[in-house]
């Protein structure tokens, strides 16, 4: 509503945020970033994925104009940052590493600053606006607390509700329900899809895959400075190899047949056994096993989830990468 | 929901319409500074200077005879020239050290400088703003222990003649006027160490070791303005026309140092303000 109001003509190659070859040094030879390709479409939830280190934080400084790129370029709203940030950022509410305010403030006064500090707000509407980010976020019973009083949850929500102070046309959240309680949790997850409905495009950075099930349209993966995946959310699986699950009492004898099948990577285990399905009919593998008198008690053939593309992408490893 | 979507359109409507007048961030910042307890502590100690000082010279007052005390000791207005002098040596320009050296630095340190940048303040408006602030900030210090100096001297001493340095006499409208303008002066004083705090704050998103910077430039100005085998440097040295006060209470004003004291700080200012300037609109914010 309010969104497509404020959105300028949207050419049919505009998009909520690009960054094109969007690269980062640091200290001569450590790229952070390297070679971004980056496309939010308008009214998306794309959800930005990465394990710790991979340059998520980074990739969102410079699309707010905070760093400046070592390399390539990024826009947002299909205006060129960090050229056209004063004219562009008042449309863009965002949420970068966690929330950060005057500890001896109450969060009214906090808000009340940041919007002291916007050229384009009018301060007569300033006190309702405030009240109604307030709401929103569920913190106006302790809107006069100061801000060092708060748990981390309504930290969290404080700076949530910063970034509403005014309606934005693209929200840049990152990790918006990081310290949360599970009511919290599902509040903000409400909230960003009561504004995703209201047109607003959302860029999410998060690490809860189930999180990004649950709201997003697209998904953008990143792995060492490197976007791996960028695509809409159901068609991220397509291609990912699918795995035929045999329930049996007979494990050897499926494993055979399923290799006789031509199927790669065969697994057995008590009571189970499995293969890579690759271009076999799923139908011809179960006449295949009765055929061959295999007692078959399930058959199952399972779609890779999101968290399998995810560590498929991006390793195993538990270290972060450097 | 609905209810609460339309009053927030037509508050949207409203945000759109109106631009917002620039001064509000200023505004906002003193008020910043002014809730700062440690500030305000910093202020009341910078005041509590001139109690101690006319407290001490009420006590030693000499009680008879021709002292030169004792014809200085005719108008309260000497207990704001003794507390300037003692608190431009140090408390005033650490004071002011302390604030710039925050300004931006402070911001940094705690997060608040990303989110003020990407509301968005322009990086040169928000220097322009702090600047402002902080000149501000040296301007209420220098006038709030002056006023409290003039009240309690007046208050002890009296209104009498005024002895300037050059040893004449002159009336207390007049004094008080000359004594105005050292205020006055004595705060432009304190505009450069602003301009270098700034910069100090630029470069850390530590707020005490800009302060502490900040204060030792002041400082080792100072030394090296008393070694006199490099009297060839002083008249480049942040501190050197400080004391050019003293000129406004001669008979006739001397204007020669006070000129080039004018100079010697708009050269500080616009060295380390541009500097200031250079850093922060190049800088990248990681913090």
């Amino acid at each position: 509503m309010s969104a497509g109001t404020l959105a300028p003509a949207r050419e049919s190659d505009s998009r909520a945020v690009r960054a094109v070859g969007l690269g980062k040094r640091y200290g001569g030879d450590h790229l952070a970033v390297d070679g971004l390709d980056l496309e939010v479409p308008h009214g998306a939830v794309y959800g930005f994925l990465g394990p710790n280190g991979s340059g998520k934080t980074t990739t969102i400084r410079m699309l707010l104009g905070l760093i400046e790129p070592s390399f390539g370029h990024c826009e947002l709203l299909g205006e060129p940052i960090p050229g056209a940030a004063e004219r562009v950022l008042p449309r863009v509410g965002a949420l970068v590493e966690g929330p950060a305010f005057h500890p001896y403030m109450s969060g009214r006064d906090n808000l009340r600053r940041l919007d002291d500090a916007d050229p384009t707000t009018a301060p007569e509407t300033a006190a309702t606006r405030i009240d109604l980010a307030l709401d929103r976020v569920g913190l106006l019973a302790a809107a006069r607390k100061r801000f060092r009083a708060y748990s981390l949850g309504m930290k969290q929500r404080l700076a949530i509700a910063a970034a509403l102070l005014r309606p934005r046309d693209l929200l840049i959240l990152d990790e918006p329900t990081n310290g949360l309680d599970p009511q919290g949790t599902r509040e903000v997850r409400s909230i960003i899809a009561d504004l995703a409905r209201d047109g607003v495009t959302i860029m999410l950075s998060t690490h809860l895959l189930s999180e990004v099930e649950q709201i997003c349209s697209h998904v953008g993966i990143m792995h060492r400075g490197k976007l791996k995946i960028q695509r809409p959310l159901d068609t991220l699986t397509d291609d990912a190899a699918r795995r035929v699950a045999v329930t049996t009492p007979g494990p050897e004898a499926a494993a055979a047949v399923l290799s006789e099948l031509g199927m790669d990577d065969v697994t057995r285990a008590e009571g189970r056994a499995g293969a890579l399905l690759g271009d076999t009919d799923a139908d011809k593998v179960v006449v295949a096993l009765v055929n061959a008198g295999v007692p078959v008690h399930g058959f199952a053939v399972d779609q890779p989830g999101l968290e399998d593309v995810f560590v498929s992408l991006t390793g195993e490893g538990f270290d972060v990468s450097g | 929901m609905s209810a609460a979507e339309a009053t927030m359109d037509t508050v949207a409507h409203d945000a759109m319409e109106g631009g917002r007048p620039r001064r509000q961030l200023l505004r906002s910042e003193l008020r910043l500074m002014a809730r700062r307890r440690r500030n305000l502590v910093g202020l009341a100690t910078l005041c509590l200077i001139p109690v101690l000082i006319a407290i001490v010279l009420a006590v030693v007052r000499p009680t008879q005879g021709e002292s030169f005390f004792s014809v200085l000791l005719g108008n309260g207005l000497f207990v704001v020239l003794a507390t300037l002098a003692i608190e431009m040596t140090m408390m005033l320009p650490l004071a002011v050290s302390i604030l710039s050296g925050d300004s931006i630095a402070g911001e940094a340190n705690i997060g608040t400088l990303r989110y003020l940048l990407t509301t968005p303040v322009g990086r040169t408006r928000l220097l322009v703003v702090k600047f402002a602030s902080l000149v501000i900030g040296a301007i209420v210090g220098v006038l709030a222990v002056s006023l409290v100096a003039a009240v309690l001297g007046l208050a002890l001493f009296g209104a009498g003649d005024f002895v300037t340095v050059s040893g004449v006499p002159i009336g207390f409208g007049d004094a008080a006027v000359r004594i105005g303008l050292v205020a006055v002066y004595v705060a432009l004083c304190l505009v450069p160490v602003c301009a270098i705090g700034l910069f100090a704050s630029t470069m850390t998103e530590q707020p005490i070791g800009a302060a502490i910077a900040t204060a030792m430039f002041g400082i080792i100005s100072q030394i090296l303005g008393n070694i006199s085998a490099l009297d060839w440097l002083h008249p480049f040295l942040l501190t050197n026309y400080w004391p050019a006060w003293t000129d406004l209470l001669r008979v006739p004003m001397a204007f020669d140092s006070l000129g080039k004291g004018l100079i010697s700080m708009a050269c500080y200012t616009a060295i380390f303000g541009t500097a200031a300037w250079a850093r922060f609109t190049t800088r990248d914010i990681t913090s």
